[in-house]
């Protein structure tokens, strides 16, 4: 009843294409929440080392406030793992993670 | 209680002898923390030098060789520079961009090694917490903890403050 015709079309090779991850893009930085820094700086700090605007930092910093943690950047792993050790320097406390 | 505050590019603040003296004596603490090899397991330098990779011990391992003595070094400096800056006696500071983004951080890290000590936590509400304490022991050292953990979070909040303006 077109199950031939079925099984012949669904399964497509195009997933397992998309499943290969493109691996200089796949890090993220992570910042988690903590009971000492001040929402001011933080935002301040998302601005300095990102150059993101005063809304994406405050949103980004809200989001660690709120919900616990925030991706705040992503890319090549070197390049998370430069972001991460910034962040330690102006004392966030940043991981990096590949999803 | 003297804060900092905008004048024309600098960030300016008039320290009394006293808060100089509370400032003076958290970066030399700070300083001592890092200058000595530090206590990996002292939760205030756990959370100064924080695992990118917590759930990978050999990760971080190899990550902290090429990253930590770089990062402890700026720590220090940064601590010794606000010593520089701030006389024992007090008095004007005045700090340009680039300084004042120092103090910021040199401010973050004492606090964080601070608040991490006293357990500062989300719902820590300071006022209450010296209240408790001064009921306790008006003489405890946690009461004069808190009472410069709190002084130096009004001291950071007004230099982002200057310096954001």
């Amino acid at each position: 009843m077109g199950s031939v015709a079925d099984t012949q079309t669904a399964p497509s090779p195009t997933p397992d294409v998309i499943e290969v991850p493109d691996l200089d893009r796949a890090w993220v930085t992570i910042v988690w929440n903590d009971p000492v820094n001040l929402m001011s700086y933080v935002t301040w700090v998302f601005q300095k080392l990102f150059g993101y605007s005063k809304e994406k930092a405050e949103k980004l910093m809200l989001d660690v406030h709120h919900k616990g943690r925030a991706i705040v950047s992503s890319g090549a792993r070197e390049r998370m793992e430069y972001d991460a050790t910034r962040l330690h320097g102006y004392g966030l406390w940043a991981t990096v993670d590949q999803p | 209680m003297m804060l900092f505050h905008r004048a024309g590019d600098e960030c300016v603040a008039r320290f009394t002898p006293e808060d100089a003296q509370i400032l003076r004596q958290s970066m030399a603490s700070l300083a001592a923390l890092l200058a000595d090899d530090p206590d990996p397991d002292d939760p205030a330098v756990e959370r100064l030098f924080p695992d990118v990779y917590p759930e990978d011990p050999v990760q971080q391992a190899e990550f902290r060789r090429f990253t930590e003595a770089d990062l402890r070094t700026a720590k220090l400096d940064q601590a010794r520079t606000v010593l520089t800056d701030l006389l024992e006696g007090g008095g004007e500071v005045r700090l340009k961009e680039e300084r004042a983004e120092l103090w910021l951080r040199a401010l973050t890290d004492v606090r964080l090694a601070l608040g991490t000590r006293l357990g500062v936590a989300d719902d820590t509400e300071l006022r209450a917490e010296i209240d408790e304490a001064v009921g306790r022991n008006p003489d405890s050292p946690r009461v004069v903890q808190l009472t410069v953990y709190a002084y130096l979070t009004y001291l950071q909040e007004s230099l982002v403050g200057a310096l954001t303006e």
